[in-house]
C-alpha cells in the first residue's frame, strides 16, 4: 500500500512547503518590496526654478541661469579628437583622461560628471560638435545668475549640497541647490518651491529603460516664490559704489517701517563670482583673505565703540530721568576734571558754557560726562542707576541682536551693574569708573546696524520697527508683523535731541552733510581704537562715524555710516551718509565734486600701515 | 463503453493543460516584453515561438490520440534505440550552447535530444517492468532496468546536462510502486539528509556522533526485541559512514567551486547576493515584491529590469510571484499539483501494467521537474537548470512533455480495451 502513495506524498508535501515559502516571501516579510523598489526604480527629482529675487521697486536683482555639466558615459566613448574637446574645456589632455578613468571606476554604463557647470557660451560653442563625442553630452543645470551684482552680504550665496550634509537634511538630495547664506538661506523654504519626481524604470545595470507605470506616479514640482527685497537696488549699487576703498558699513532704514533700504559691508565681492565653475576657487580667495575679511559682513557682525552719535541716547535719558533740561548748562575748559586728577579732554574752548543743543552740535564731551555723572550719582548706588540706564539703551535696540531676517549678527554690548561688580570685585566702582560711557566709548559695543535702528528710533521720536529685508506689500500685515517698539522715552524730548542734531548739520561739526532743501539731522563720531599688533596693544587712526537722518519732520531715511580707521566724522562718515540721503530722496546726486572725492577717496594706504612692518603715525 | 474517444478523453487534464501552456505563453510574453514588441504574435519574440510551439502541439494531440495505444509498447525499443543514437551524435554533429552539448541545430530551430530521451526511457522502463517475470528484488532484474535509465542518464551527464540528467532519478518513484523495496527509499533519504549533514559539520565528528546514535537505537531495540540482529546496523552505519567520508572527498575535491556555491547558499553557508546568490536573491526579491495580489501583468518592475537572469525559462516562477502574488503563485502550484495527482489517480485505474507504469513514469517527471524548479526559484532547492514543463520558454521541453502528456491521454482512454 505504501508503494502507491509515496509518490502522492511527496506531491503534496512539496506543494505544502512552497506554499509556506510564499506566504513567508509574500505575506510575512516587507522586505522585499522595499528591496524591489530599491533595485528596479530610480526616483528622479525635479527642481522647480529657484524664485527670482526683486529690490523694494521690483527691479530684479537675482535671476537664474542655465549652466551645463558635461557628463560622460565611459562605455559609449569611442576614440575621439581629445585636443578638440579640451582645447574647448579649457583642461589638459591628462587631467581629462584621469577624469575619464575615475568615472570609469564609478562605472562603466551610468553617467558621471565630467566637467562642472560650464557656462552657456563656453557649451554653445562645443555643442555643435558633440558628435563627434559619442560617450559625451551636456546636462542642463540652473544657478543663479545676478543681474545686478549688488549686496552679497544680504543675498548671501547658494551652493550644492554635500555628502555630509545630505545626512542631516533628509529632504534635500545631493547636489541639490540650497541657500547658503544671507536671503538665499533665511528664505530657503520659499525660493526652494517643492520638488517634484519622476520614477524610471531601471534594468539590472541599472540603465533607465523607461518610465514607471507610464508616469502615474510621478509628482509636478510646485513653483518656488518670488521675493521682493526691502532693499533700493539703486541706493545699495551707490552705497558701494562710495565704499570702494574703504572699509566700514554703511546702513540705511526706512524709520516709518523697519526696511532695510541698504546694506553695505565694505570690502565686498562680486557675487557672480560665487556661482559656476570658478566658484570654490574664489570662495577660498575670499575665506582666506584674513585682513580685510570680505566675507564678513561689517553692517552686522562688527562691533565698534558707537563714539559721539551715542550722546544722543545719553542726552536723551538725561531728560527723561530729569537729570537736565533742555535749558541746563554746563561749562568746559577744554574738557574738564571729572575725579580728582582726572581730565577728560574736549575740543571746546576755554570759558565755553553750552545748553542742550549746542552740547550736542559741539559734541561736547564735558557736558555729556557731567550729565552722565549726575545721572548715575542721582541713585542711591551706581548699580540702580546703571541698570535703569542699560534699560532704556535696551529699548533702543541695544545690546541684543535684533531679530531681523538674516541669519548672522552680533549683540552688541551694554554694560550693567552685574558686569562692573565682576570687573571690580570690590564693587568700589562708581560714576567716574565708568565716565567714557557718556560719549560712546568705555565698555559699550554696538553693530552699524544698531547704531541706524536707534537713529531711525529718534527719527521716530520714540519707536522702532524691526529692520528687515522681506518687503511686505500689505501694510496691515506689516505692522502686525513689525509692531512698534516703543522707547521709555516721552516725545518731546526726542525733538530737543533731534533739534541738536538738525543745527550739527547746520553749524556743527557735520556742515558738510548738508543738502539743499532737505534738513538733515545726524551727528558725528570719531572713535579711539586698537588693536593687538606684535603681542602689544597699538592704537590707530580713529573710526569715522556718522548717523542721521532726513528729512526732520517726515523722515524717510535713517542712516549709519562707519568707515574704519576714516579719522574724524565729518571726514568720511559725514559725507557719504548726506550723498546716500541725497541719492534716495532726490534721485540724484548735485554736489558731484563731493559725490567723486568720497568714490576716488581710498584708504588702502591707511589699512596697510600696522603691516608694513615699520613705524607709523595715525591721525594725519 | 463510448465508441467515440471524444468521450473518453481526460478534458480535466487537457484543461488543466490549456491552462498552464497560456499562463506560461502570457508570462514569458511579460519577461520579454517591450514596448517596440506589442503584438504577441510576431515569431521572432520568444512568446510568439513559444505559441508556435504550442499550436503544433495542438496539432499533434488528436494524431497521438488516435494511434493504437499498443504502439508505444510494441516499438519501445526502437524509440530508445533512436534516442540513444540521438545523444551520440550530438558529441559529432551537436551545438554548444552555454558550455553544454545538449542541442542539435536544424534549419533555424534548436533542438534538445534529452527531453526526448525522457520519453522514449519512460516507455522503455514501462515495458521492462510490465513483464510478469520480472522481480526489482532480484539483482539481475534490478540491474537491467537501471541500465535502461542509466545509459542516457550518462550521455546526458557527459553533455554535460545534470540538471536535464536529475529528472531521470524520477523514475524511483516508478521502481518503488512497481514493488522495489521500499527501504531503498528511506536508505535514499537517509542519504540525503546526511549529504547535507556531512556539508554542514566535519566528517569524523558525525560519524562519532552516527555510531553513538545506532548504539543507542539497536540497545532500545534489543530491549524490547532481544532477538534482533545486529548486522543490518552495521552494515547501515558503514554504508553511512563511508558516505560521509565520499561527500567530503567528493564536495571539496572533485567538485567545481560553483557547484559548492550552489549547495552552500541554500545552506546558509554563503551570503553573497552579489555573486553567487545574485540570482536566487533577486528572483526571491521578485516573488517577495510581487505580495498577495501582485504588480499586475506586464507591471512587474523586477522582470522588467531583467534582474533575473533566466527569466523566460527557468526562472519563469520569480515572474509569476511578482506580476501574479501569492494568488497566482498558489493558483499554479495548486494545478500543476492537481495534474500530477490526476495522473497518478488515473494510472491507478489502469488494469493492464504498461498504461499504469507510463503514466506513472510521467508523473514522476513532471513533479521532479515540479519540485526542483520551483524549489530553486524560491531558494529552497539548490540552482539546477531544469525548466518548467508547460510554463517555461523552450520549445522541445514542451513538445517533449506535450507528447507524454498526450500518450498518457491515448493510454487512459483507451484503458478498458
Amino acid at each position: 500500500m505504501i508503494h502507491k502513495i509515496i509518490l502522492l506524498v511527496f506531491t503534496i508535501g512539496s506543494s505544502l512547503l512552497f506554499i509556506s515559502q510564499l506566504i513567508l516571501l509574500q505575506l510575512i516579510n516587507s522586505d522585499y518590496s522595499e528591496r524591489s523598489k530599491n533595485n528596479a526604480i530610480q526616483e528622479r527629482p525635479i527642481y522647480p526654478p529657484r524664485g527670482l529675487i526683486y529690490d523694494r521697486n521690483n527691479k530684479l536683482i537675482v535671476a537664474n541661469k542655465p549652466v551645463y555639466d558635461l557628463m560622460v558615459v565611459p562605455e559609449n566613448i569611442i576614440a575621439f579628437d581629445t585636443i578638440a574637446l579640451t582645447s574647448n574645456l579649457n583642461i589638459s589632455k591628462k587631467d581629462l583622461l584621469s577624469r575619464i578613468k575615475n568615472a570609469e571606476k564609478f562605472s562603466k554604463k551610468l553617467s558621471s560628471v565630467l566637467v562642472r557647470q560650464l557656462p552657456m557660451n563656453e557649451v554653445a560653442i562645443l555643442q555643435e560638435k558633440m558628435w563627434k563625442f559619442p560617450g559625451f553630452y551636456f546636462q542642463k543645470k540652473s544657478t543663479r545668475d545676478y543681474i545686478i551684482p549688488i549686496a552679497p552680504n544680504v543675498l548671501g550665496y547658494t551652493s550644492e549640497t554635500n555628502q555630509r550634509e545630505i545626512k542631516t537634511k533628509p529632504n534635500y538630495d545631493l547636489g541639490e541647490m540650497i541657500g547658503r547664506q544671507g536671503i538665499e538661506k533665511t528664505y530657503e523654504n520659499l525660493l526652494r518651491g517643492k520638488k517634484g519626481k519622476k520614477l524610471f524604470q531601471k534594468d539590472r545595470f541599472n540603465r533607465i529603460i523607461g518610465p514607471y507605470e507610464g508616469g502615474a506616479n510621478d509628482q509636478t514640482p510646485v513653483a518656488a516664490e518670488n521675493l521682493n527685497l526691502t532693499i533700493d537696488a539703486t541706493l545699495q549699487a551707490y552705497g558701494e559704489a562710495l565704499m570702494i576703498n574703504k572699509r566700514g558699513a554703511i546702513v540705511a532704514i526706512e524709520p516709518r517701517t523697519g526696511e532695510i533700504l541698504s546694506l553695505v559691508s565694505a570690502p565686498n565681492y562680486n557675487p557672480n563670482l560665487l556661482t559656476g565653475r570658478d566658484r570654490s576657487e574664489y570662495f577660498k580667495k575670499l575665506l582666506y583673505d584674513t585682513i580685510s575679511r570680505p566675507l564678513f559682513d561689517r553692517s552686522l557682525q562688527a562691533e565698534y565703540s558707537p563714539g559721539s552719535p551715542f550722546k544722543t541716547l545719553n542726552a536723551l535719558i538725561g531728560l527723561q530721568e530729569n537729570i537736565i533740561n533742555p535749558e541746563t548748562r554746563f561749562s568746559c575748559n577744554e574738557g574738564h576734571y571729572y575725579a580728582k586728577g582726572a581730565f577728560m579732554k574736549c575740543h571746546c574752548k576755554k570759558g565755553t558754557s553750552n545748553d542742550l543743543i549746542r552740547g550736542i552740535y559741539n559734541s561736547c564731551n564735558t557736558y555729556f560726562a557731567k550729565t552722565f555723572k549726575s545721572f548715575i550719582d542721582s541713585k542711591s548706588s551706581p548699580s540702580i542707576s546703571i541698570d535703569l540706564w542699560k534699560k532704556h539703551l535696551e529699548k533702543f535696540g541695544l545690546g541684543n541682536y535684533l531679530g531681523y531676517d538674516l541669519p548672522i549678527g552680533k549683540k552688541g554690548f551694554i554694560p550693567d551693574s552685574d558686569y562692573y561688580d565682576r570687573w571690580y570685585p570690590d564693587k568700589n566702582w562708581g560714576s567716574t569708573t565708568i565716565i567714557s560711557n557718556s560719549i560712546g566709548q568705555g565698555e559699550i559695543l554696538t553693530t552699524p546696524i544698531q547704531m541706524a535702528n536707534f537713529t531711525a528710533a529718534i527719527a521716530n521720536r520714540g519707536f522702532f520697527r524691526k529692520p528687515h529685508f522681506k518687503k511686505t506689500n500689505s501694510k496691515s500685515f506689516r505692522d502686525t508683523l513689525y509692531p512698534k517698539n516703543m522707547t521709555l522715552i516721552d516725545k518731546k524730548h526726542f525733538e530737543t535731541v533731534i533739534e541738536g542734531m538738525y543745527q550739527v548739520v547746520e553749524k556743527g561739526t557735520a556742515r558738510i552733510a548738508r543738502i539743499k532743501g532737505i534738513e538733515v539731522c545726524g551727528k558725528t563720531g570719531t572713535v579711539e581704537n586698537f588693536i593687538r599688533l606684535n603681542n602689544e596693544k597699538t592704537q590707530l587712526t580713529d573710526h569715522s562715524i556718522f548717523v542721521g537722518f532726513a528729512p526732520k519732520e517726515d523722515p524717510k531715511i535713517a542712516i549709519a555710516v562707519f568707515i574704519e580707521n576714516g579719522y574724524w566724522g565729518a571726514r568720511w562718515a559725514a559725507p557719504i551718509g548726506s550723498l546716500m540721503i541725497e541719492k534716495y530722496l532726490k534721485g540724484e546726486v548735485k554736489r558731484q565734486w563731493l559725490e567723486t572725492r568720497m568714490i576716488n577717496g581710498s584708504l588702502i594706504a591707511e589699512y596697510q600701515k600696522p603691516f608694513s612692518g615699520k613705524p607709523f603715525v595715525i591721525n594725519e | 463503453m463510448n465508441k467515440n474517444i471524444f468521450f473518453r478523453l481526460d478534458w480535466f487534464s487537457i484543461l488543466i493543460f490549456l491552462l498552464l501552456v497560456s499562463f506560461g505563453i502570457a508570462s514569458i510574453y511579460s519577461t520579454t516584453f517591450s514596448e517596440i514588441n506589442v503584438s504577441i504574435f510576431n515569431w521572432s519574440t520568444p512568446a510568439g515561438k513559444q505559441f508556435l510551439i504550442f499550436i503544433f502541439c495542438l496539432l499533434m494531440l488528436p494524431l497521438i490520440l488516435l494511434v493504437n495505444s499498443n504502439i508505444f509498447e510494441h516499438l519501445s525499443n526502437l524509440f530508445y534505440a533512436l534516442s540513444i543514437l540521438s545523444l551520440l551524435g550530438l558529441f559529432i554533429f551537436g551545438q554548444k550552447i552555454n558550455g553544454a552539448l545538449s542541442w542539435y541545430l536544424i534549419g533555424g530551430f534548436s533542438f534538445q535530444p534529452s527531453e526526448f530521451a525522457k520519453i522514449t526511457t519512460a516507455i522503455l522502463v514501462s515495458k521492462s517492468l510490465s513483464s510478469i517475470q520480472i522481480d526489482l528484488n532480484k539483482i539481475s532484474d534490478l540491474i537491467k532496468i537501471i541500465l535502461i535509465i542509466g545509459i542516457p542518464v550518462i550521455l546526458i551527464f557527459i553533455q554535460p546536462d545534470a540538471g536535464s540528467g536529475i529528472v531521470f532519478f524520477g523514475l524511483l518513484f516508478v521502481l518503488l510502486r512497481e514493488g522495489l523495496d521500499i527501504r531503498v527509499l528511506y536508505l535514499g533519504l537517509l542519504l540525503v539528509f546526511l549529504f547535507f549533514l556531512a556539508l554542514l559539520f566535519n566528517p569524523i565528528g558525525l560519524s562519532i556522533a552516527l555510531f553513538l546514535i545506532f548504539l543507542l537505537t539497536y540497545r532500545l531495540i534489543v530491549r524490547t526485541y532481544p532477538n534482533t540482529n545486529k548486522s543490518p546496523f552495521i552494515l547501515v552505519f558503514a554504508i553511512s559512514t563511508l558516505f560521509i567520508f565520499s561527500v567530503d572527498f567528493i564536495f571539496n575535491s572533485v567538485f567545481e567551486q560553483r557547484h559548492r556555491d550552489r549547495f552552500n547558499i541554500v545552506l546558509g553557508l554563503e551570503n553573497d547576493s552579489k555573486g553567487v546568490g545574485y540570482n536566487i536573491n533577486q528572483s526571491k526579491i521578485a516573488i517577495g515584491s510581487g505580495g498577495f495580489s501582485g504588480k499586475g501583468f506586464l507591471n512587474g518592475t523586477q522582470t522588467k529590469g531583467g534582474f533575473v537572469p533566466e527569466q523566460h525559462s527557468d526562472y519563469i516562477f520569480s515572474t509569476i510571484g511578482e506580476e501574479w502574488g501569492f494568488l497566482g503563485s498558489c493558483a499554479l502550484i495548486i494545478l500543476y499539483t492537481i495534474l500530477i495527482l490526476r495522473v497518478i489517480y488515473r494510472a491507478e485505474k489502469q488494469i493492464h501494467p504498461f498504461p499504469r507504469i507510463f503514466s506513472y513514469s510521467f508523473a514522476s517527471m513532471l513533479f521532479v521537474h515540479f519540485f526542483i524548479n520551483i524549489g530553486m526559484t524560491l531558494g529552497l532547492v539548490p540552482t539546477v537548470g531544469i525548466p518548467l514543463p508547460f510554463i517555461s520558454y523552450g520549445g522541445t521541453n514542451l513538445l517533449a512533455f506535450s507528447i507524454m502528456l498526450f500518450i498518457y491521454l491515448n493510454l487512459d482512454s483507451n484503458r478498458l480495451n
